[in-house]
């Protein structure tokens, strides 16, 4: 792939991007995490064909010859696979079935089973999977219906294989089982992109890895001339942005304290998001919890707010005292607030106004215990609207018609209308413009000096190093390191996100 | 915020619209039968007179009251399909427990509705078994325990208040007397809410803009009671229902109960992480739902004269295509009491009407089930628009 661009609207998203794959080798392509991405999924679906030509500028080339695929058939039937992490298999048909989805053996328009069958038999063993084909897929597990998924790729001849984030639901058993077959569609011949920011297992796996950021190639070098360390120094760049302005948070007593949270992912019992995790946070500080995706941030805070199906233990300690918050209302009445991740799933109804998804959480206290005052709530909301300069006709707008800026805005504002002691918030700049992140800053800081105790989870690494006081590291599930605002270097924090515990200070 | 956003105006909600829509598409109606049912006895048309209007409003009066409680489902993201085979089965208890007096009787047919409610709410809610089948699970098995129950016969209504409860006129005077109290606490609502807004810093509603929000809805009420008075007094269902669309048209829009239905069926996730509890409003969403099928069961009794095994037949599906019509969304979110029981009164209009002018029955079912498309076509239509 030579100098692929790729711009959406008011964002280029891929900027002249160099990409290389040999036969028989796997490449792995890594990159910080962050808003938008750094542009490896944007570059992979362009690959796929899922952006089809003119979209994009620069070319594709397979064994020289210039591809311009118009939909994602056209890159299948030149042996593009990729596997996303969202697995796009039919749960309730059986494991052959899925391999040969569209593609049944027929004969008159009706499906041959036997062929279909002794194909996927024949298909599975060659992987060394001992998966029968007749097994229906809700049965298997996520890691063997990931397997599934490229024995599918394989059935379709793919000679380009993409993995995107493969062993992100795989327990190590199954991180195990899958290197081994990549292994040995390597010996095939099989070129692939492996796509991780498990370090670990990128240096076990790749021939050579690719560092992408900000939508731009950083560097491409061969795995046995490299290291974690170097690694890591180009994902995240050297530039800490100058944008934070010096918080000066007066840090009180210990106000927030969750001690042991367990998470279990409901789908997959003994495979834990959260394991024992504990932390403190005083009043007026800004706690940051940095993390890849997968690290199990939105868990913990989910689970601590009483949230999460999964949780398996937690204490939690407000002022030093235990209180059970078995659901959202129980953490609302403790004071905390959760500015959620995603918030057009979780953080507004949008086709209510912003007044009415402002005064939502705490409606009891804003209006009434039983009949509403809407007087007193348009004013709450007009004075809060104010306070966050949300730019908008009226508190009577639709929340759906805002930006995301402003609609991040309005969630917050929800929050802050509970008068919370304690507030999560949980990548609060995803996907807004520069002017709003701006704002949605100096916001927390002030907050902060205010006295609120912030929770503050961001994949993006400045955000997180630029507003927290102090700063813990997740990595699957446990914290792997902690520092204060001035021991807290990109390079440090990144490594014990990509799974290196931080040695004792 | 700019100054001109703080004047407390706000522009026309789309289903808010939709309720200004399907007023035009009644008035609309109504004309066009007033039009058709001129003759020589009648020059000025039958449809809209005293006596006719009087038997329409108290055709909708079942319909209407079940729609009221059907919009709060439908609004927290759930559907009730068992409605009308409660309705049969508390009118059939309420016709059986006759022997235990009036009151009794009554509070036998609601209690057996608020029950249904609450179990059929609990599976929806804290076993998460969808609406959808629990309530068609119900529609068949409430049928069945009114076979048992009256052993297939009809039970005629022989308390004589409880009768009248479906047929009688209110007294002209006393119609007039709670057209002044509706008045009344017309003008009393909006002078509170005019110091209300001082009170919080809003800036006040124009002297014209509080008038027309008094004279509109006296006006109407004005011109109601003298064309029921005309006619002999307002129905006693009439009242039933217009008690029990001002109870629900103030659960849904003042008060903490309806804010959090909405909520939950316009993004229930993001509802449960603003603290609100889906189960027991959910829960308190079928119950009222039971209860007013209670009510309306008792309206149908007494408006037959008995209570038949099959009654109900088929009333659930009356009542989602008064919400429908009035502009509810089977999505949850959306919807109002006000335009549920403008539904039931189209509804009622276009059955009614088509009656007078001896349409054939099967037409009325086409132009009914037309109807019900055509709003909702046309309300999607206009949303793409936009």
């Amino acid at each position: 792939m030579k100098s692929i661009t790729k711009t959406f609207p008011g964002v280029r998203a891929l900027d002249g991007v160099n990409f290389d794959l040999r036969q028989g080798e796997i490449h792995a392509l890594v990159a910080l995490v962050g808003e938008n991405g750094a542009g490896k999924s944007t570059l992979i679906k362009i690959l796929a064909g899922v952006y089809p030509h003119p979209e994009y500028g620069g070319e594709i080339l397979i064994d020289s010859l210039e591809k311009r695929f118009a939909n994602v058939r056209e890159a299948e039937q030149d042996g593009i696979a990729v596997i996303y992490q969202e697995l796009s298999l039919v749960k309730e048909l059986s494991v052959a079935e899925n391999i040969f989805l569209g593609r049944e053996p027929r004969r008159v328009g009706v499906i041959n089973w036997e062929t279909l069958y002794s194909r996927a038999q024949k298909l599975l063993s060659d992987l060394h999977l001992e998966i029968d084909p007749r097994t229906p897929l809700v049965n298997l597990g996520i890691g063997q219906q990931q397997l599934v998924e490229i024995a599918k790729a394989l059935s379709q001849d793919a000679r380009i294989l993409v993995l995107d984030e493969p062993t992100a639901a795989l327990t190590d058993a199954e991180v195990e089982i899958l290197f081994g077959i990549l292994n040995r569609l390597r010996s095939r011949g099989v070129a692939m992109i492996y796509i991780s920011h498990k370090l670990d297992e990128v240096f076990r796996i790749s021939d050579r890895i690719t560092v992408l950021r900000d939508g731009r190639t950083i560097d491409t070098s061969a795995a046995r001339e490299t290291d974690e360390s170097k690694v890591i120094a180009k994902m995240v760049g050297r530039e800490v942005d100058q944008i934070f302005p010096e918080p000066h948070h007066d840090r009180g007593e210990v106000v927030f304290e969750v001690r042991n949270v367990i998470v279990e992912d409901p789908a997959v019992p003994g495979k834990l998001f959260v394991d024992r995790i504990s932390f403190a946070a005083r009043k007026g500080e800004v706690l940051g919890i940095a993390g890849l995706m997968g690290s199990g941030r939105t868990e913990l805070l989910m689970a601590i707010f009483g949230a999460h199906p999964g949780r398996k233990s937690a204490e939690i300690y407000v002022d030093g005292r235990l209180v059970q918050i078995k659901q959202p209302a129980d953490a609302i009445r403790q004071g905390i607030g959760f500015v959620t991740e995603d918030r057009k799933r979780y953080g507004l109804i949008l086709d209510q106004t912003i007044l009415r998804n402002m005064t939502l959480a705490g409606l009891r206290k804003l209006s009434g215990r039983f009949v509403t005052n809407e007087d007193a709530e348009a004013a709450a909301g007009e004075r809060a609207a104010g306070d966050l300069r949300i730019k908008a006709a009226s508190v009577f707008t639709i929340a759906g018609t805002l930006s995301g800026g402003n609609q991040q805005k309005v969630v917050l504002a929800k929050w802050l209308l509970t008068n919370p002691r304690v507030l999560f918030l949980d990548e609060p700049t995803r996907g807004i413009d520069v002017g709003a992140k701006q704002e949605i800053y100096a916001q927390i800081n002030q907050l902060a000096e205010e006295g609120l105790t912030i929770i503050l989870v961001s994949s993006e690494l400045p955000e997180v190093l630029g507003l927290a006081d102090r700063v813990i590291v997740l990595h699957e599930g446990r914290i792997t390191g902690e520092f204060t605002r001035n021991e807290a270097t990109p390079e440090a924090v990144m490594s014990c996100a990509t799974g290196r515990e931080r040695q004792a200070a | 915020m700019t100054e001109t956003s703080r004047t407390g105006r706000f522009k026309l909600r789309t289903s808010a619209l939709r309720a200004y829509t399907m007023l035009l598409a009644l008035v609309v109606i109504w004309l066009f039968f007033q039009w058709a049912t001129i003759d020589q006895y009648h020059p000025y048309g039958l449809f809209l007179g005293a006596v006719n209007f009087s038997k329409l409003l108290q055709q909708m009066a079942v319909t209407g009251v079940l729609a009221v409680g059907m919009l709060m489902v439908i609004v927290c993201g759930n559907i009730d399909l068992s409605v009308g085979a409660v309705v049969g089965l508390a009118g059939g208890i309420a016709a059986l427990t006759q022997g235990w007096g009036l009151v009794p009787s009554l509070a036998a047919a609601i209690f057996v509705g608020l029950l249904i409610g609450a179990v059929q709410g609990a599976l929806v809610a804290y076993v998460n078994i969808p609406a959808f089948i629990v309530t068609l699970g119900g529609l068949e098995a409430w049928r069945g325990v009114i076979l048992r129950l009256t052993k297939g016969a009809t039970i005629p209504v022989e308390l004589p208040f409880f009768r009248s409860l479906g047929r009688e006129l209110i007294r002209p005077r006393i119609g007039l007397g709670l057209a002044i109290v509706g008045i009344a606490a017309i003008v009393w609502t909006n002078i509170r809410r005019k110091r209300a807004r001082q009170r919080h810093g809003l800036t006040a509603l124009s002297v014209g803009a509080i008038a027309a929000r008094i004279a509109v809805p006296s006006l109407v009420i004005v011109a109601f009671i003298f064309l029921m008075n005309q006619g002999g007094g307002v129905p006693i269902p009439v009242i039933f229902l217009l008690a029990v669309a001002i109870a629900g048209a103030f659960l849904t829009a003042n008060t903490t109960f309806g804010r959090y239905l909405y909520a939950i069926g316009g993004n229930p996730d993001a509802a449960r992480l603003s603290g609100i509890n889906l189960k027991r409003y959910i829960l308190v969403a079928f119950c009222l739902m039971g209860a007013l099928a209670g009510i309306a069961s008792i309206l149908h009794t007494a408006r037959v004269g008995s209570a038949s095994p099959d009654a109900g037949t088929l009333m659930e599906l009356d009542a989602i295509a008064s919400c429908v019509i009035g502009g509810t969304s089977l999505m949850g979110g959306r919807g109002t009491v006000f335009g549920a029981v403008l539904g039931a009164l189209i509804l009622a209009s276009l059955d009614n009407g088509m009656s007078l002018l001896n349409v054939e029955n099967w037409a009325q079912y086409v132009v009914k089930g037309g109807v019900l498309v055509a709003a909702v076509g046309f309300d999607m239509f206009g949303r793409r628009k936009s």
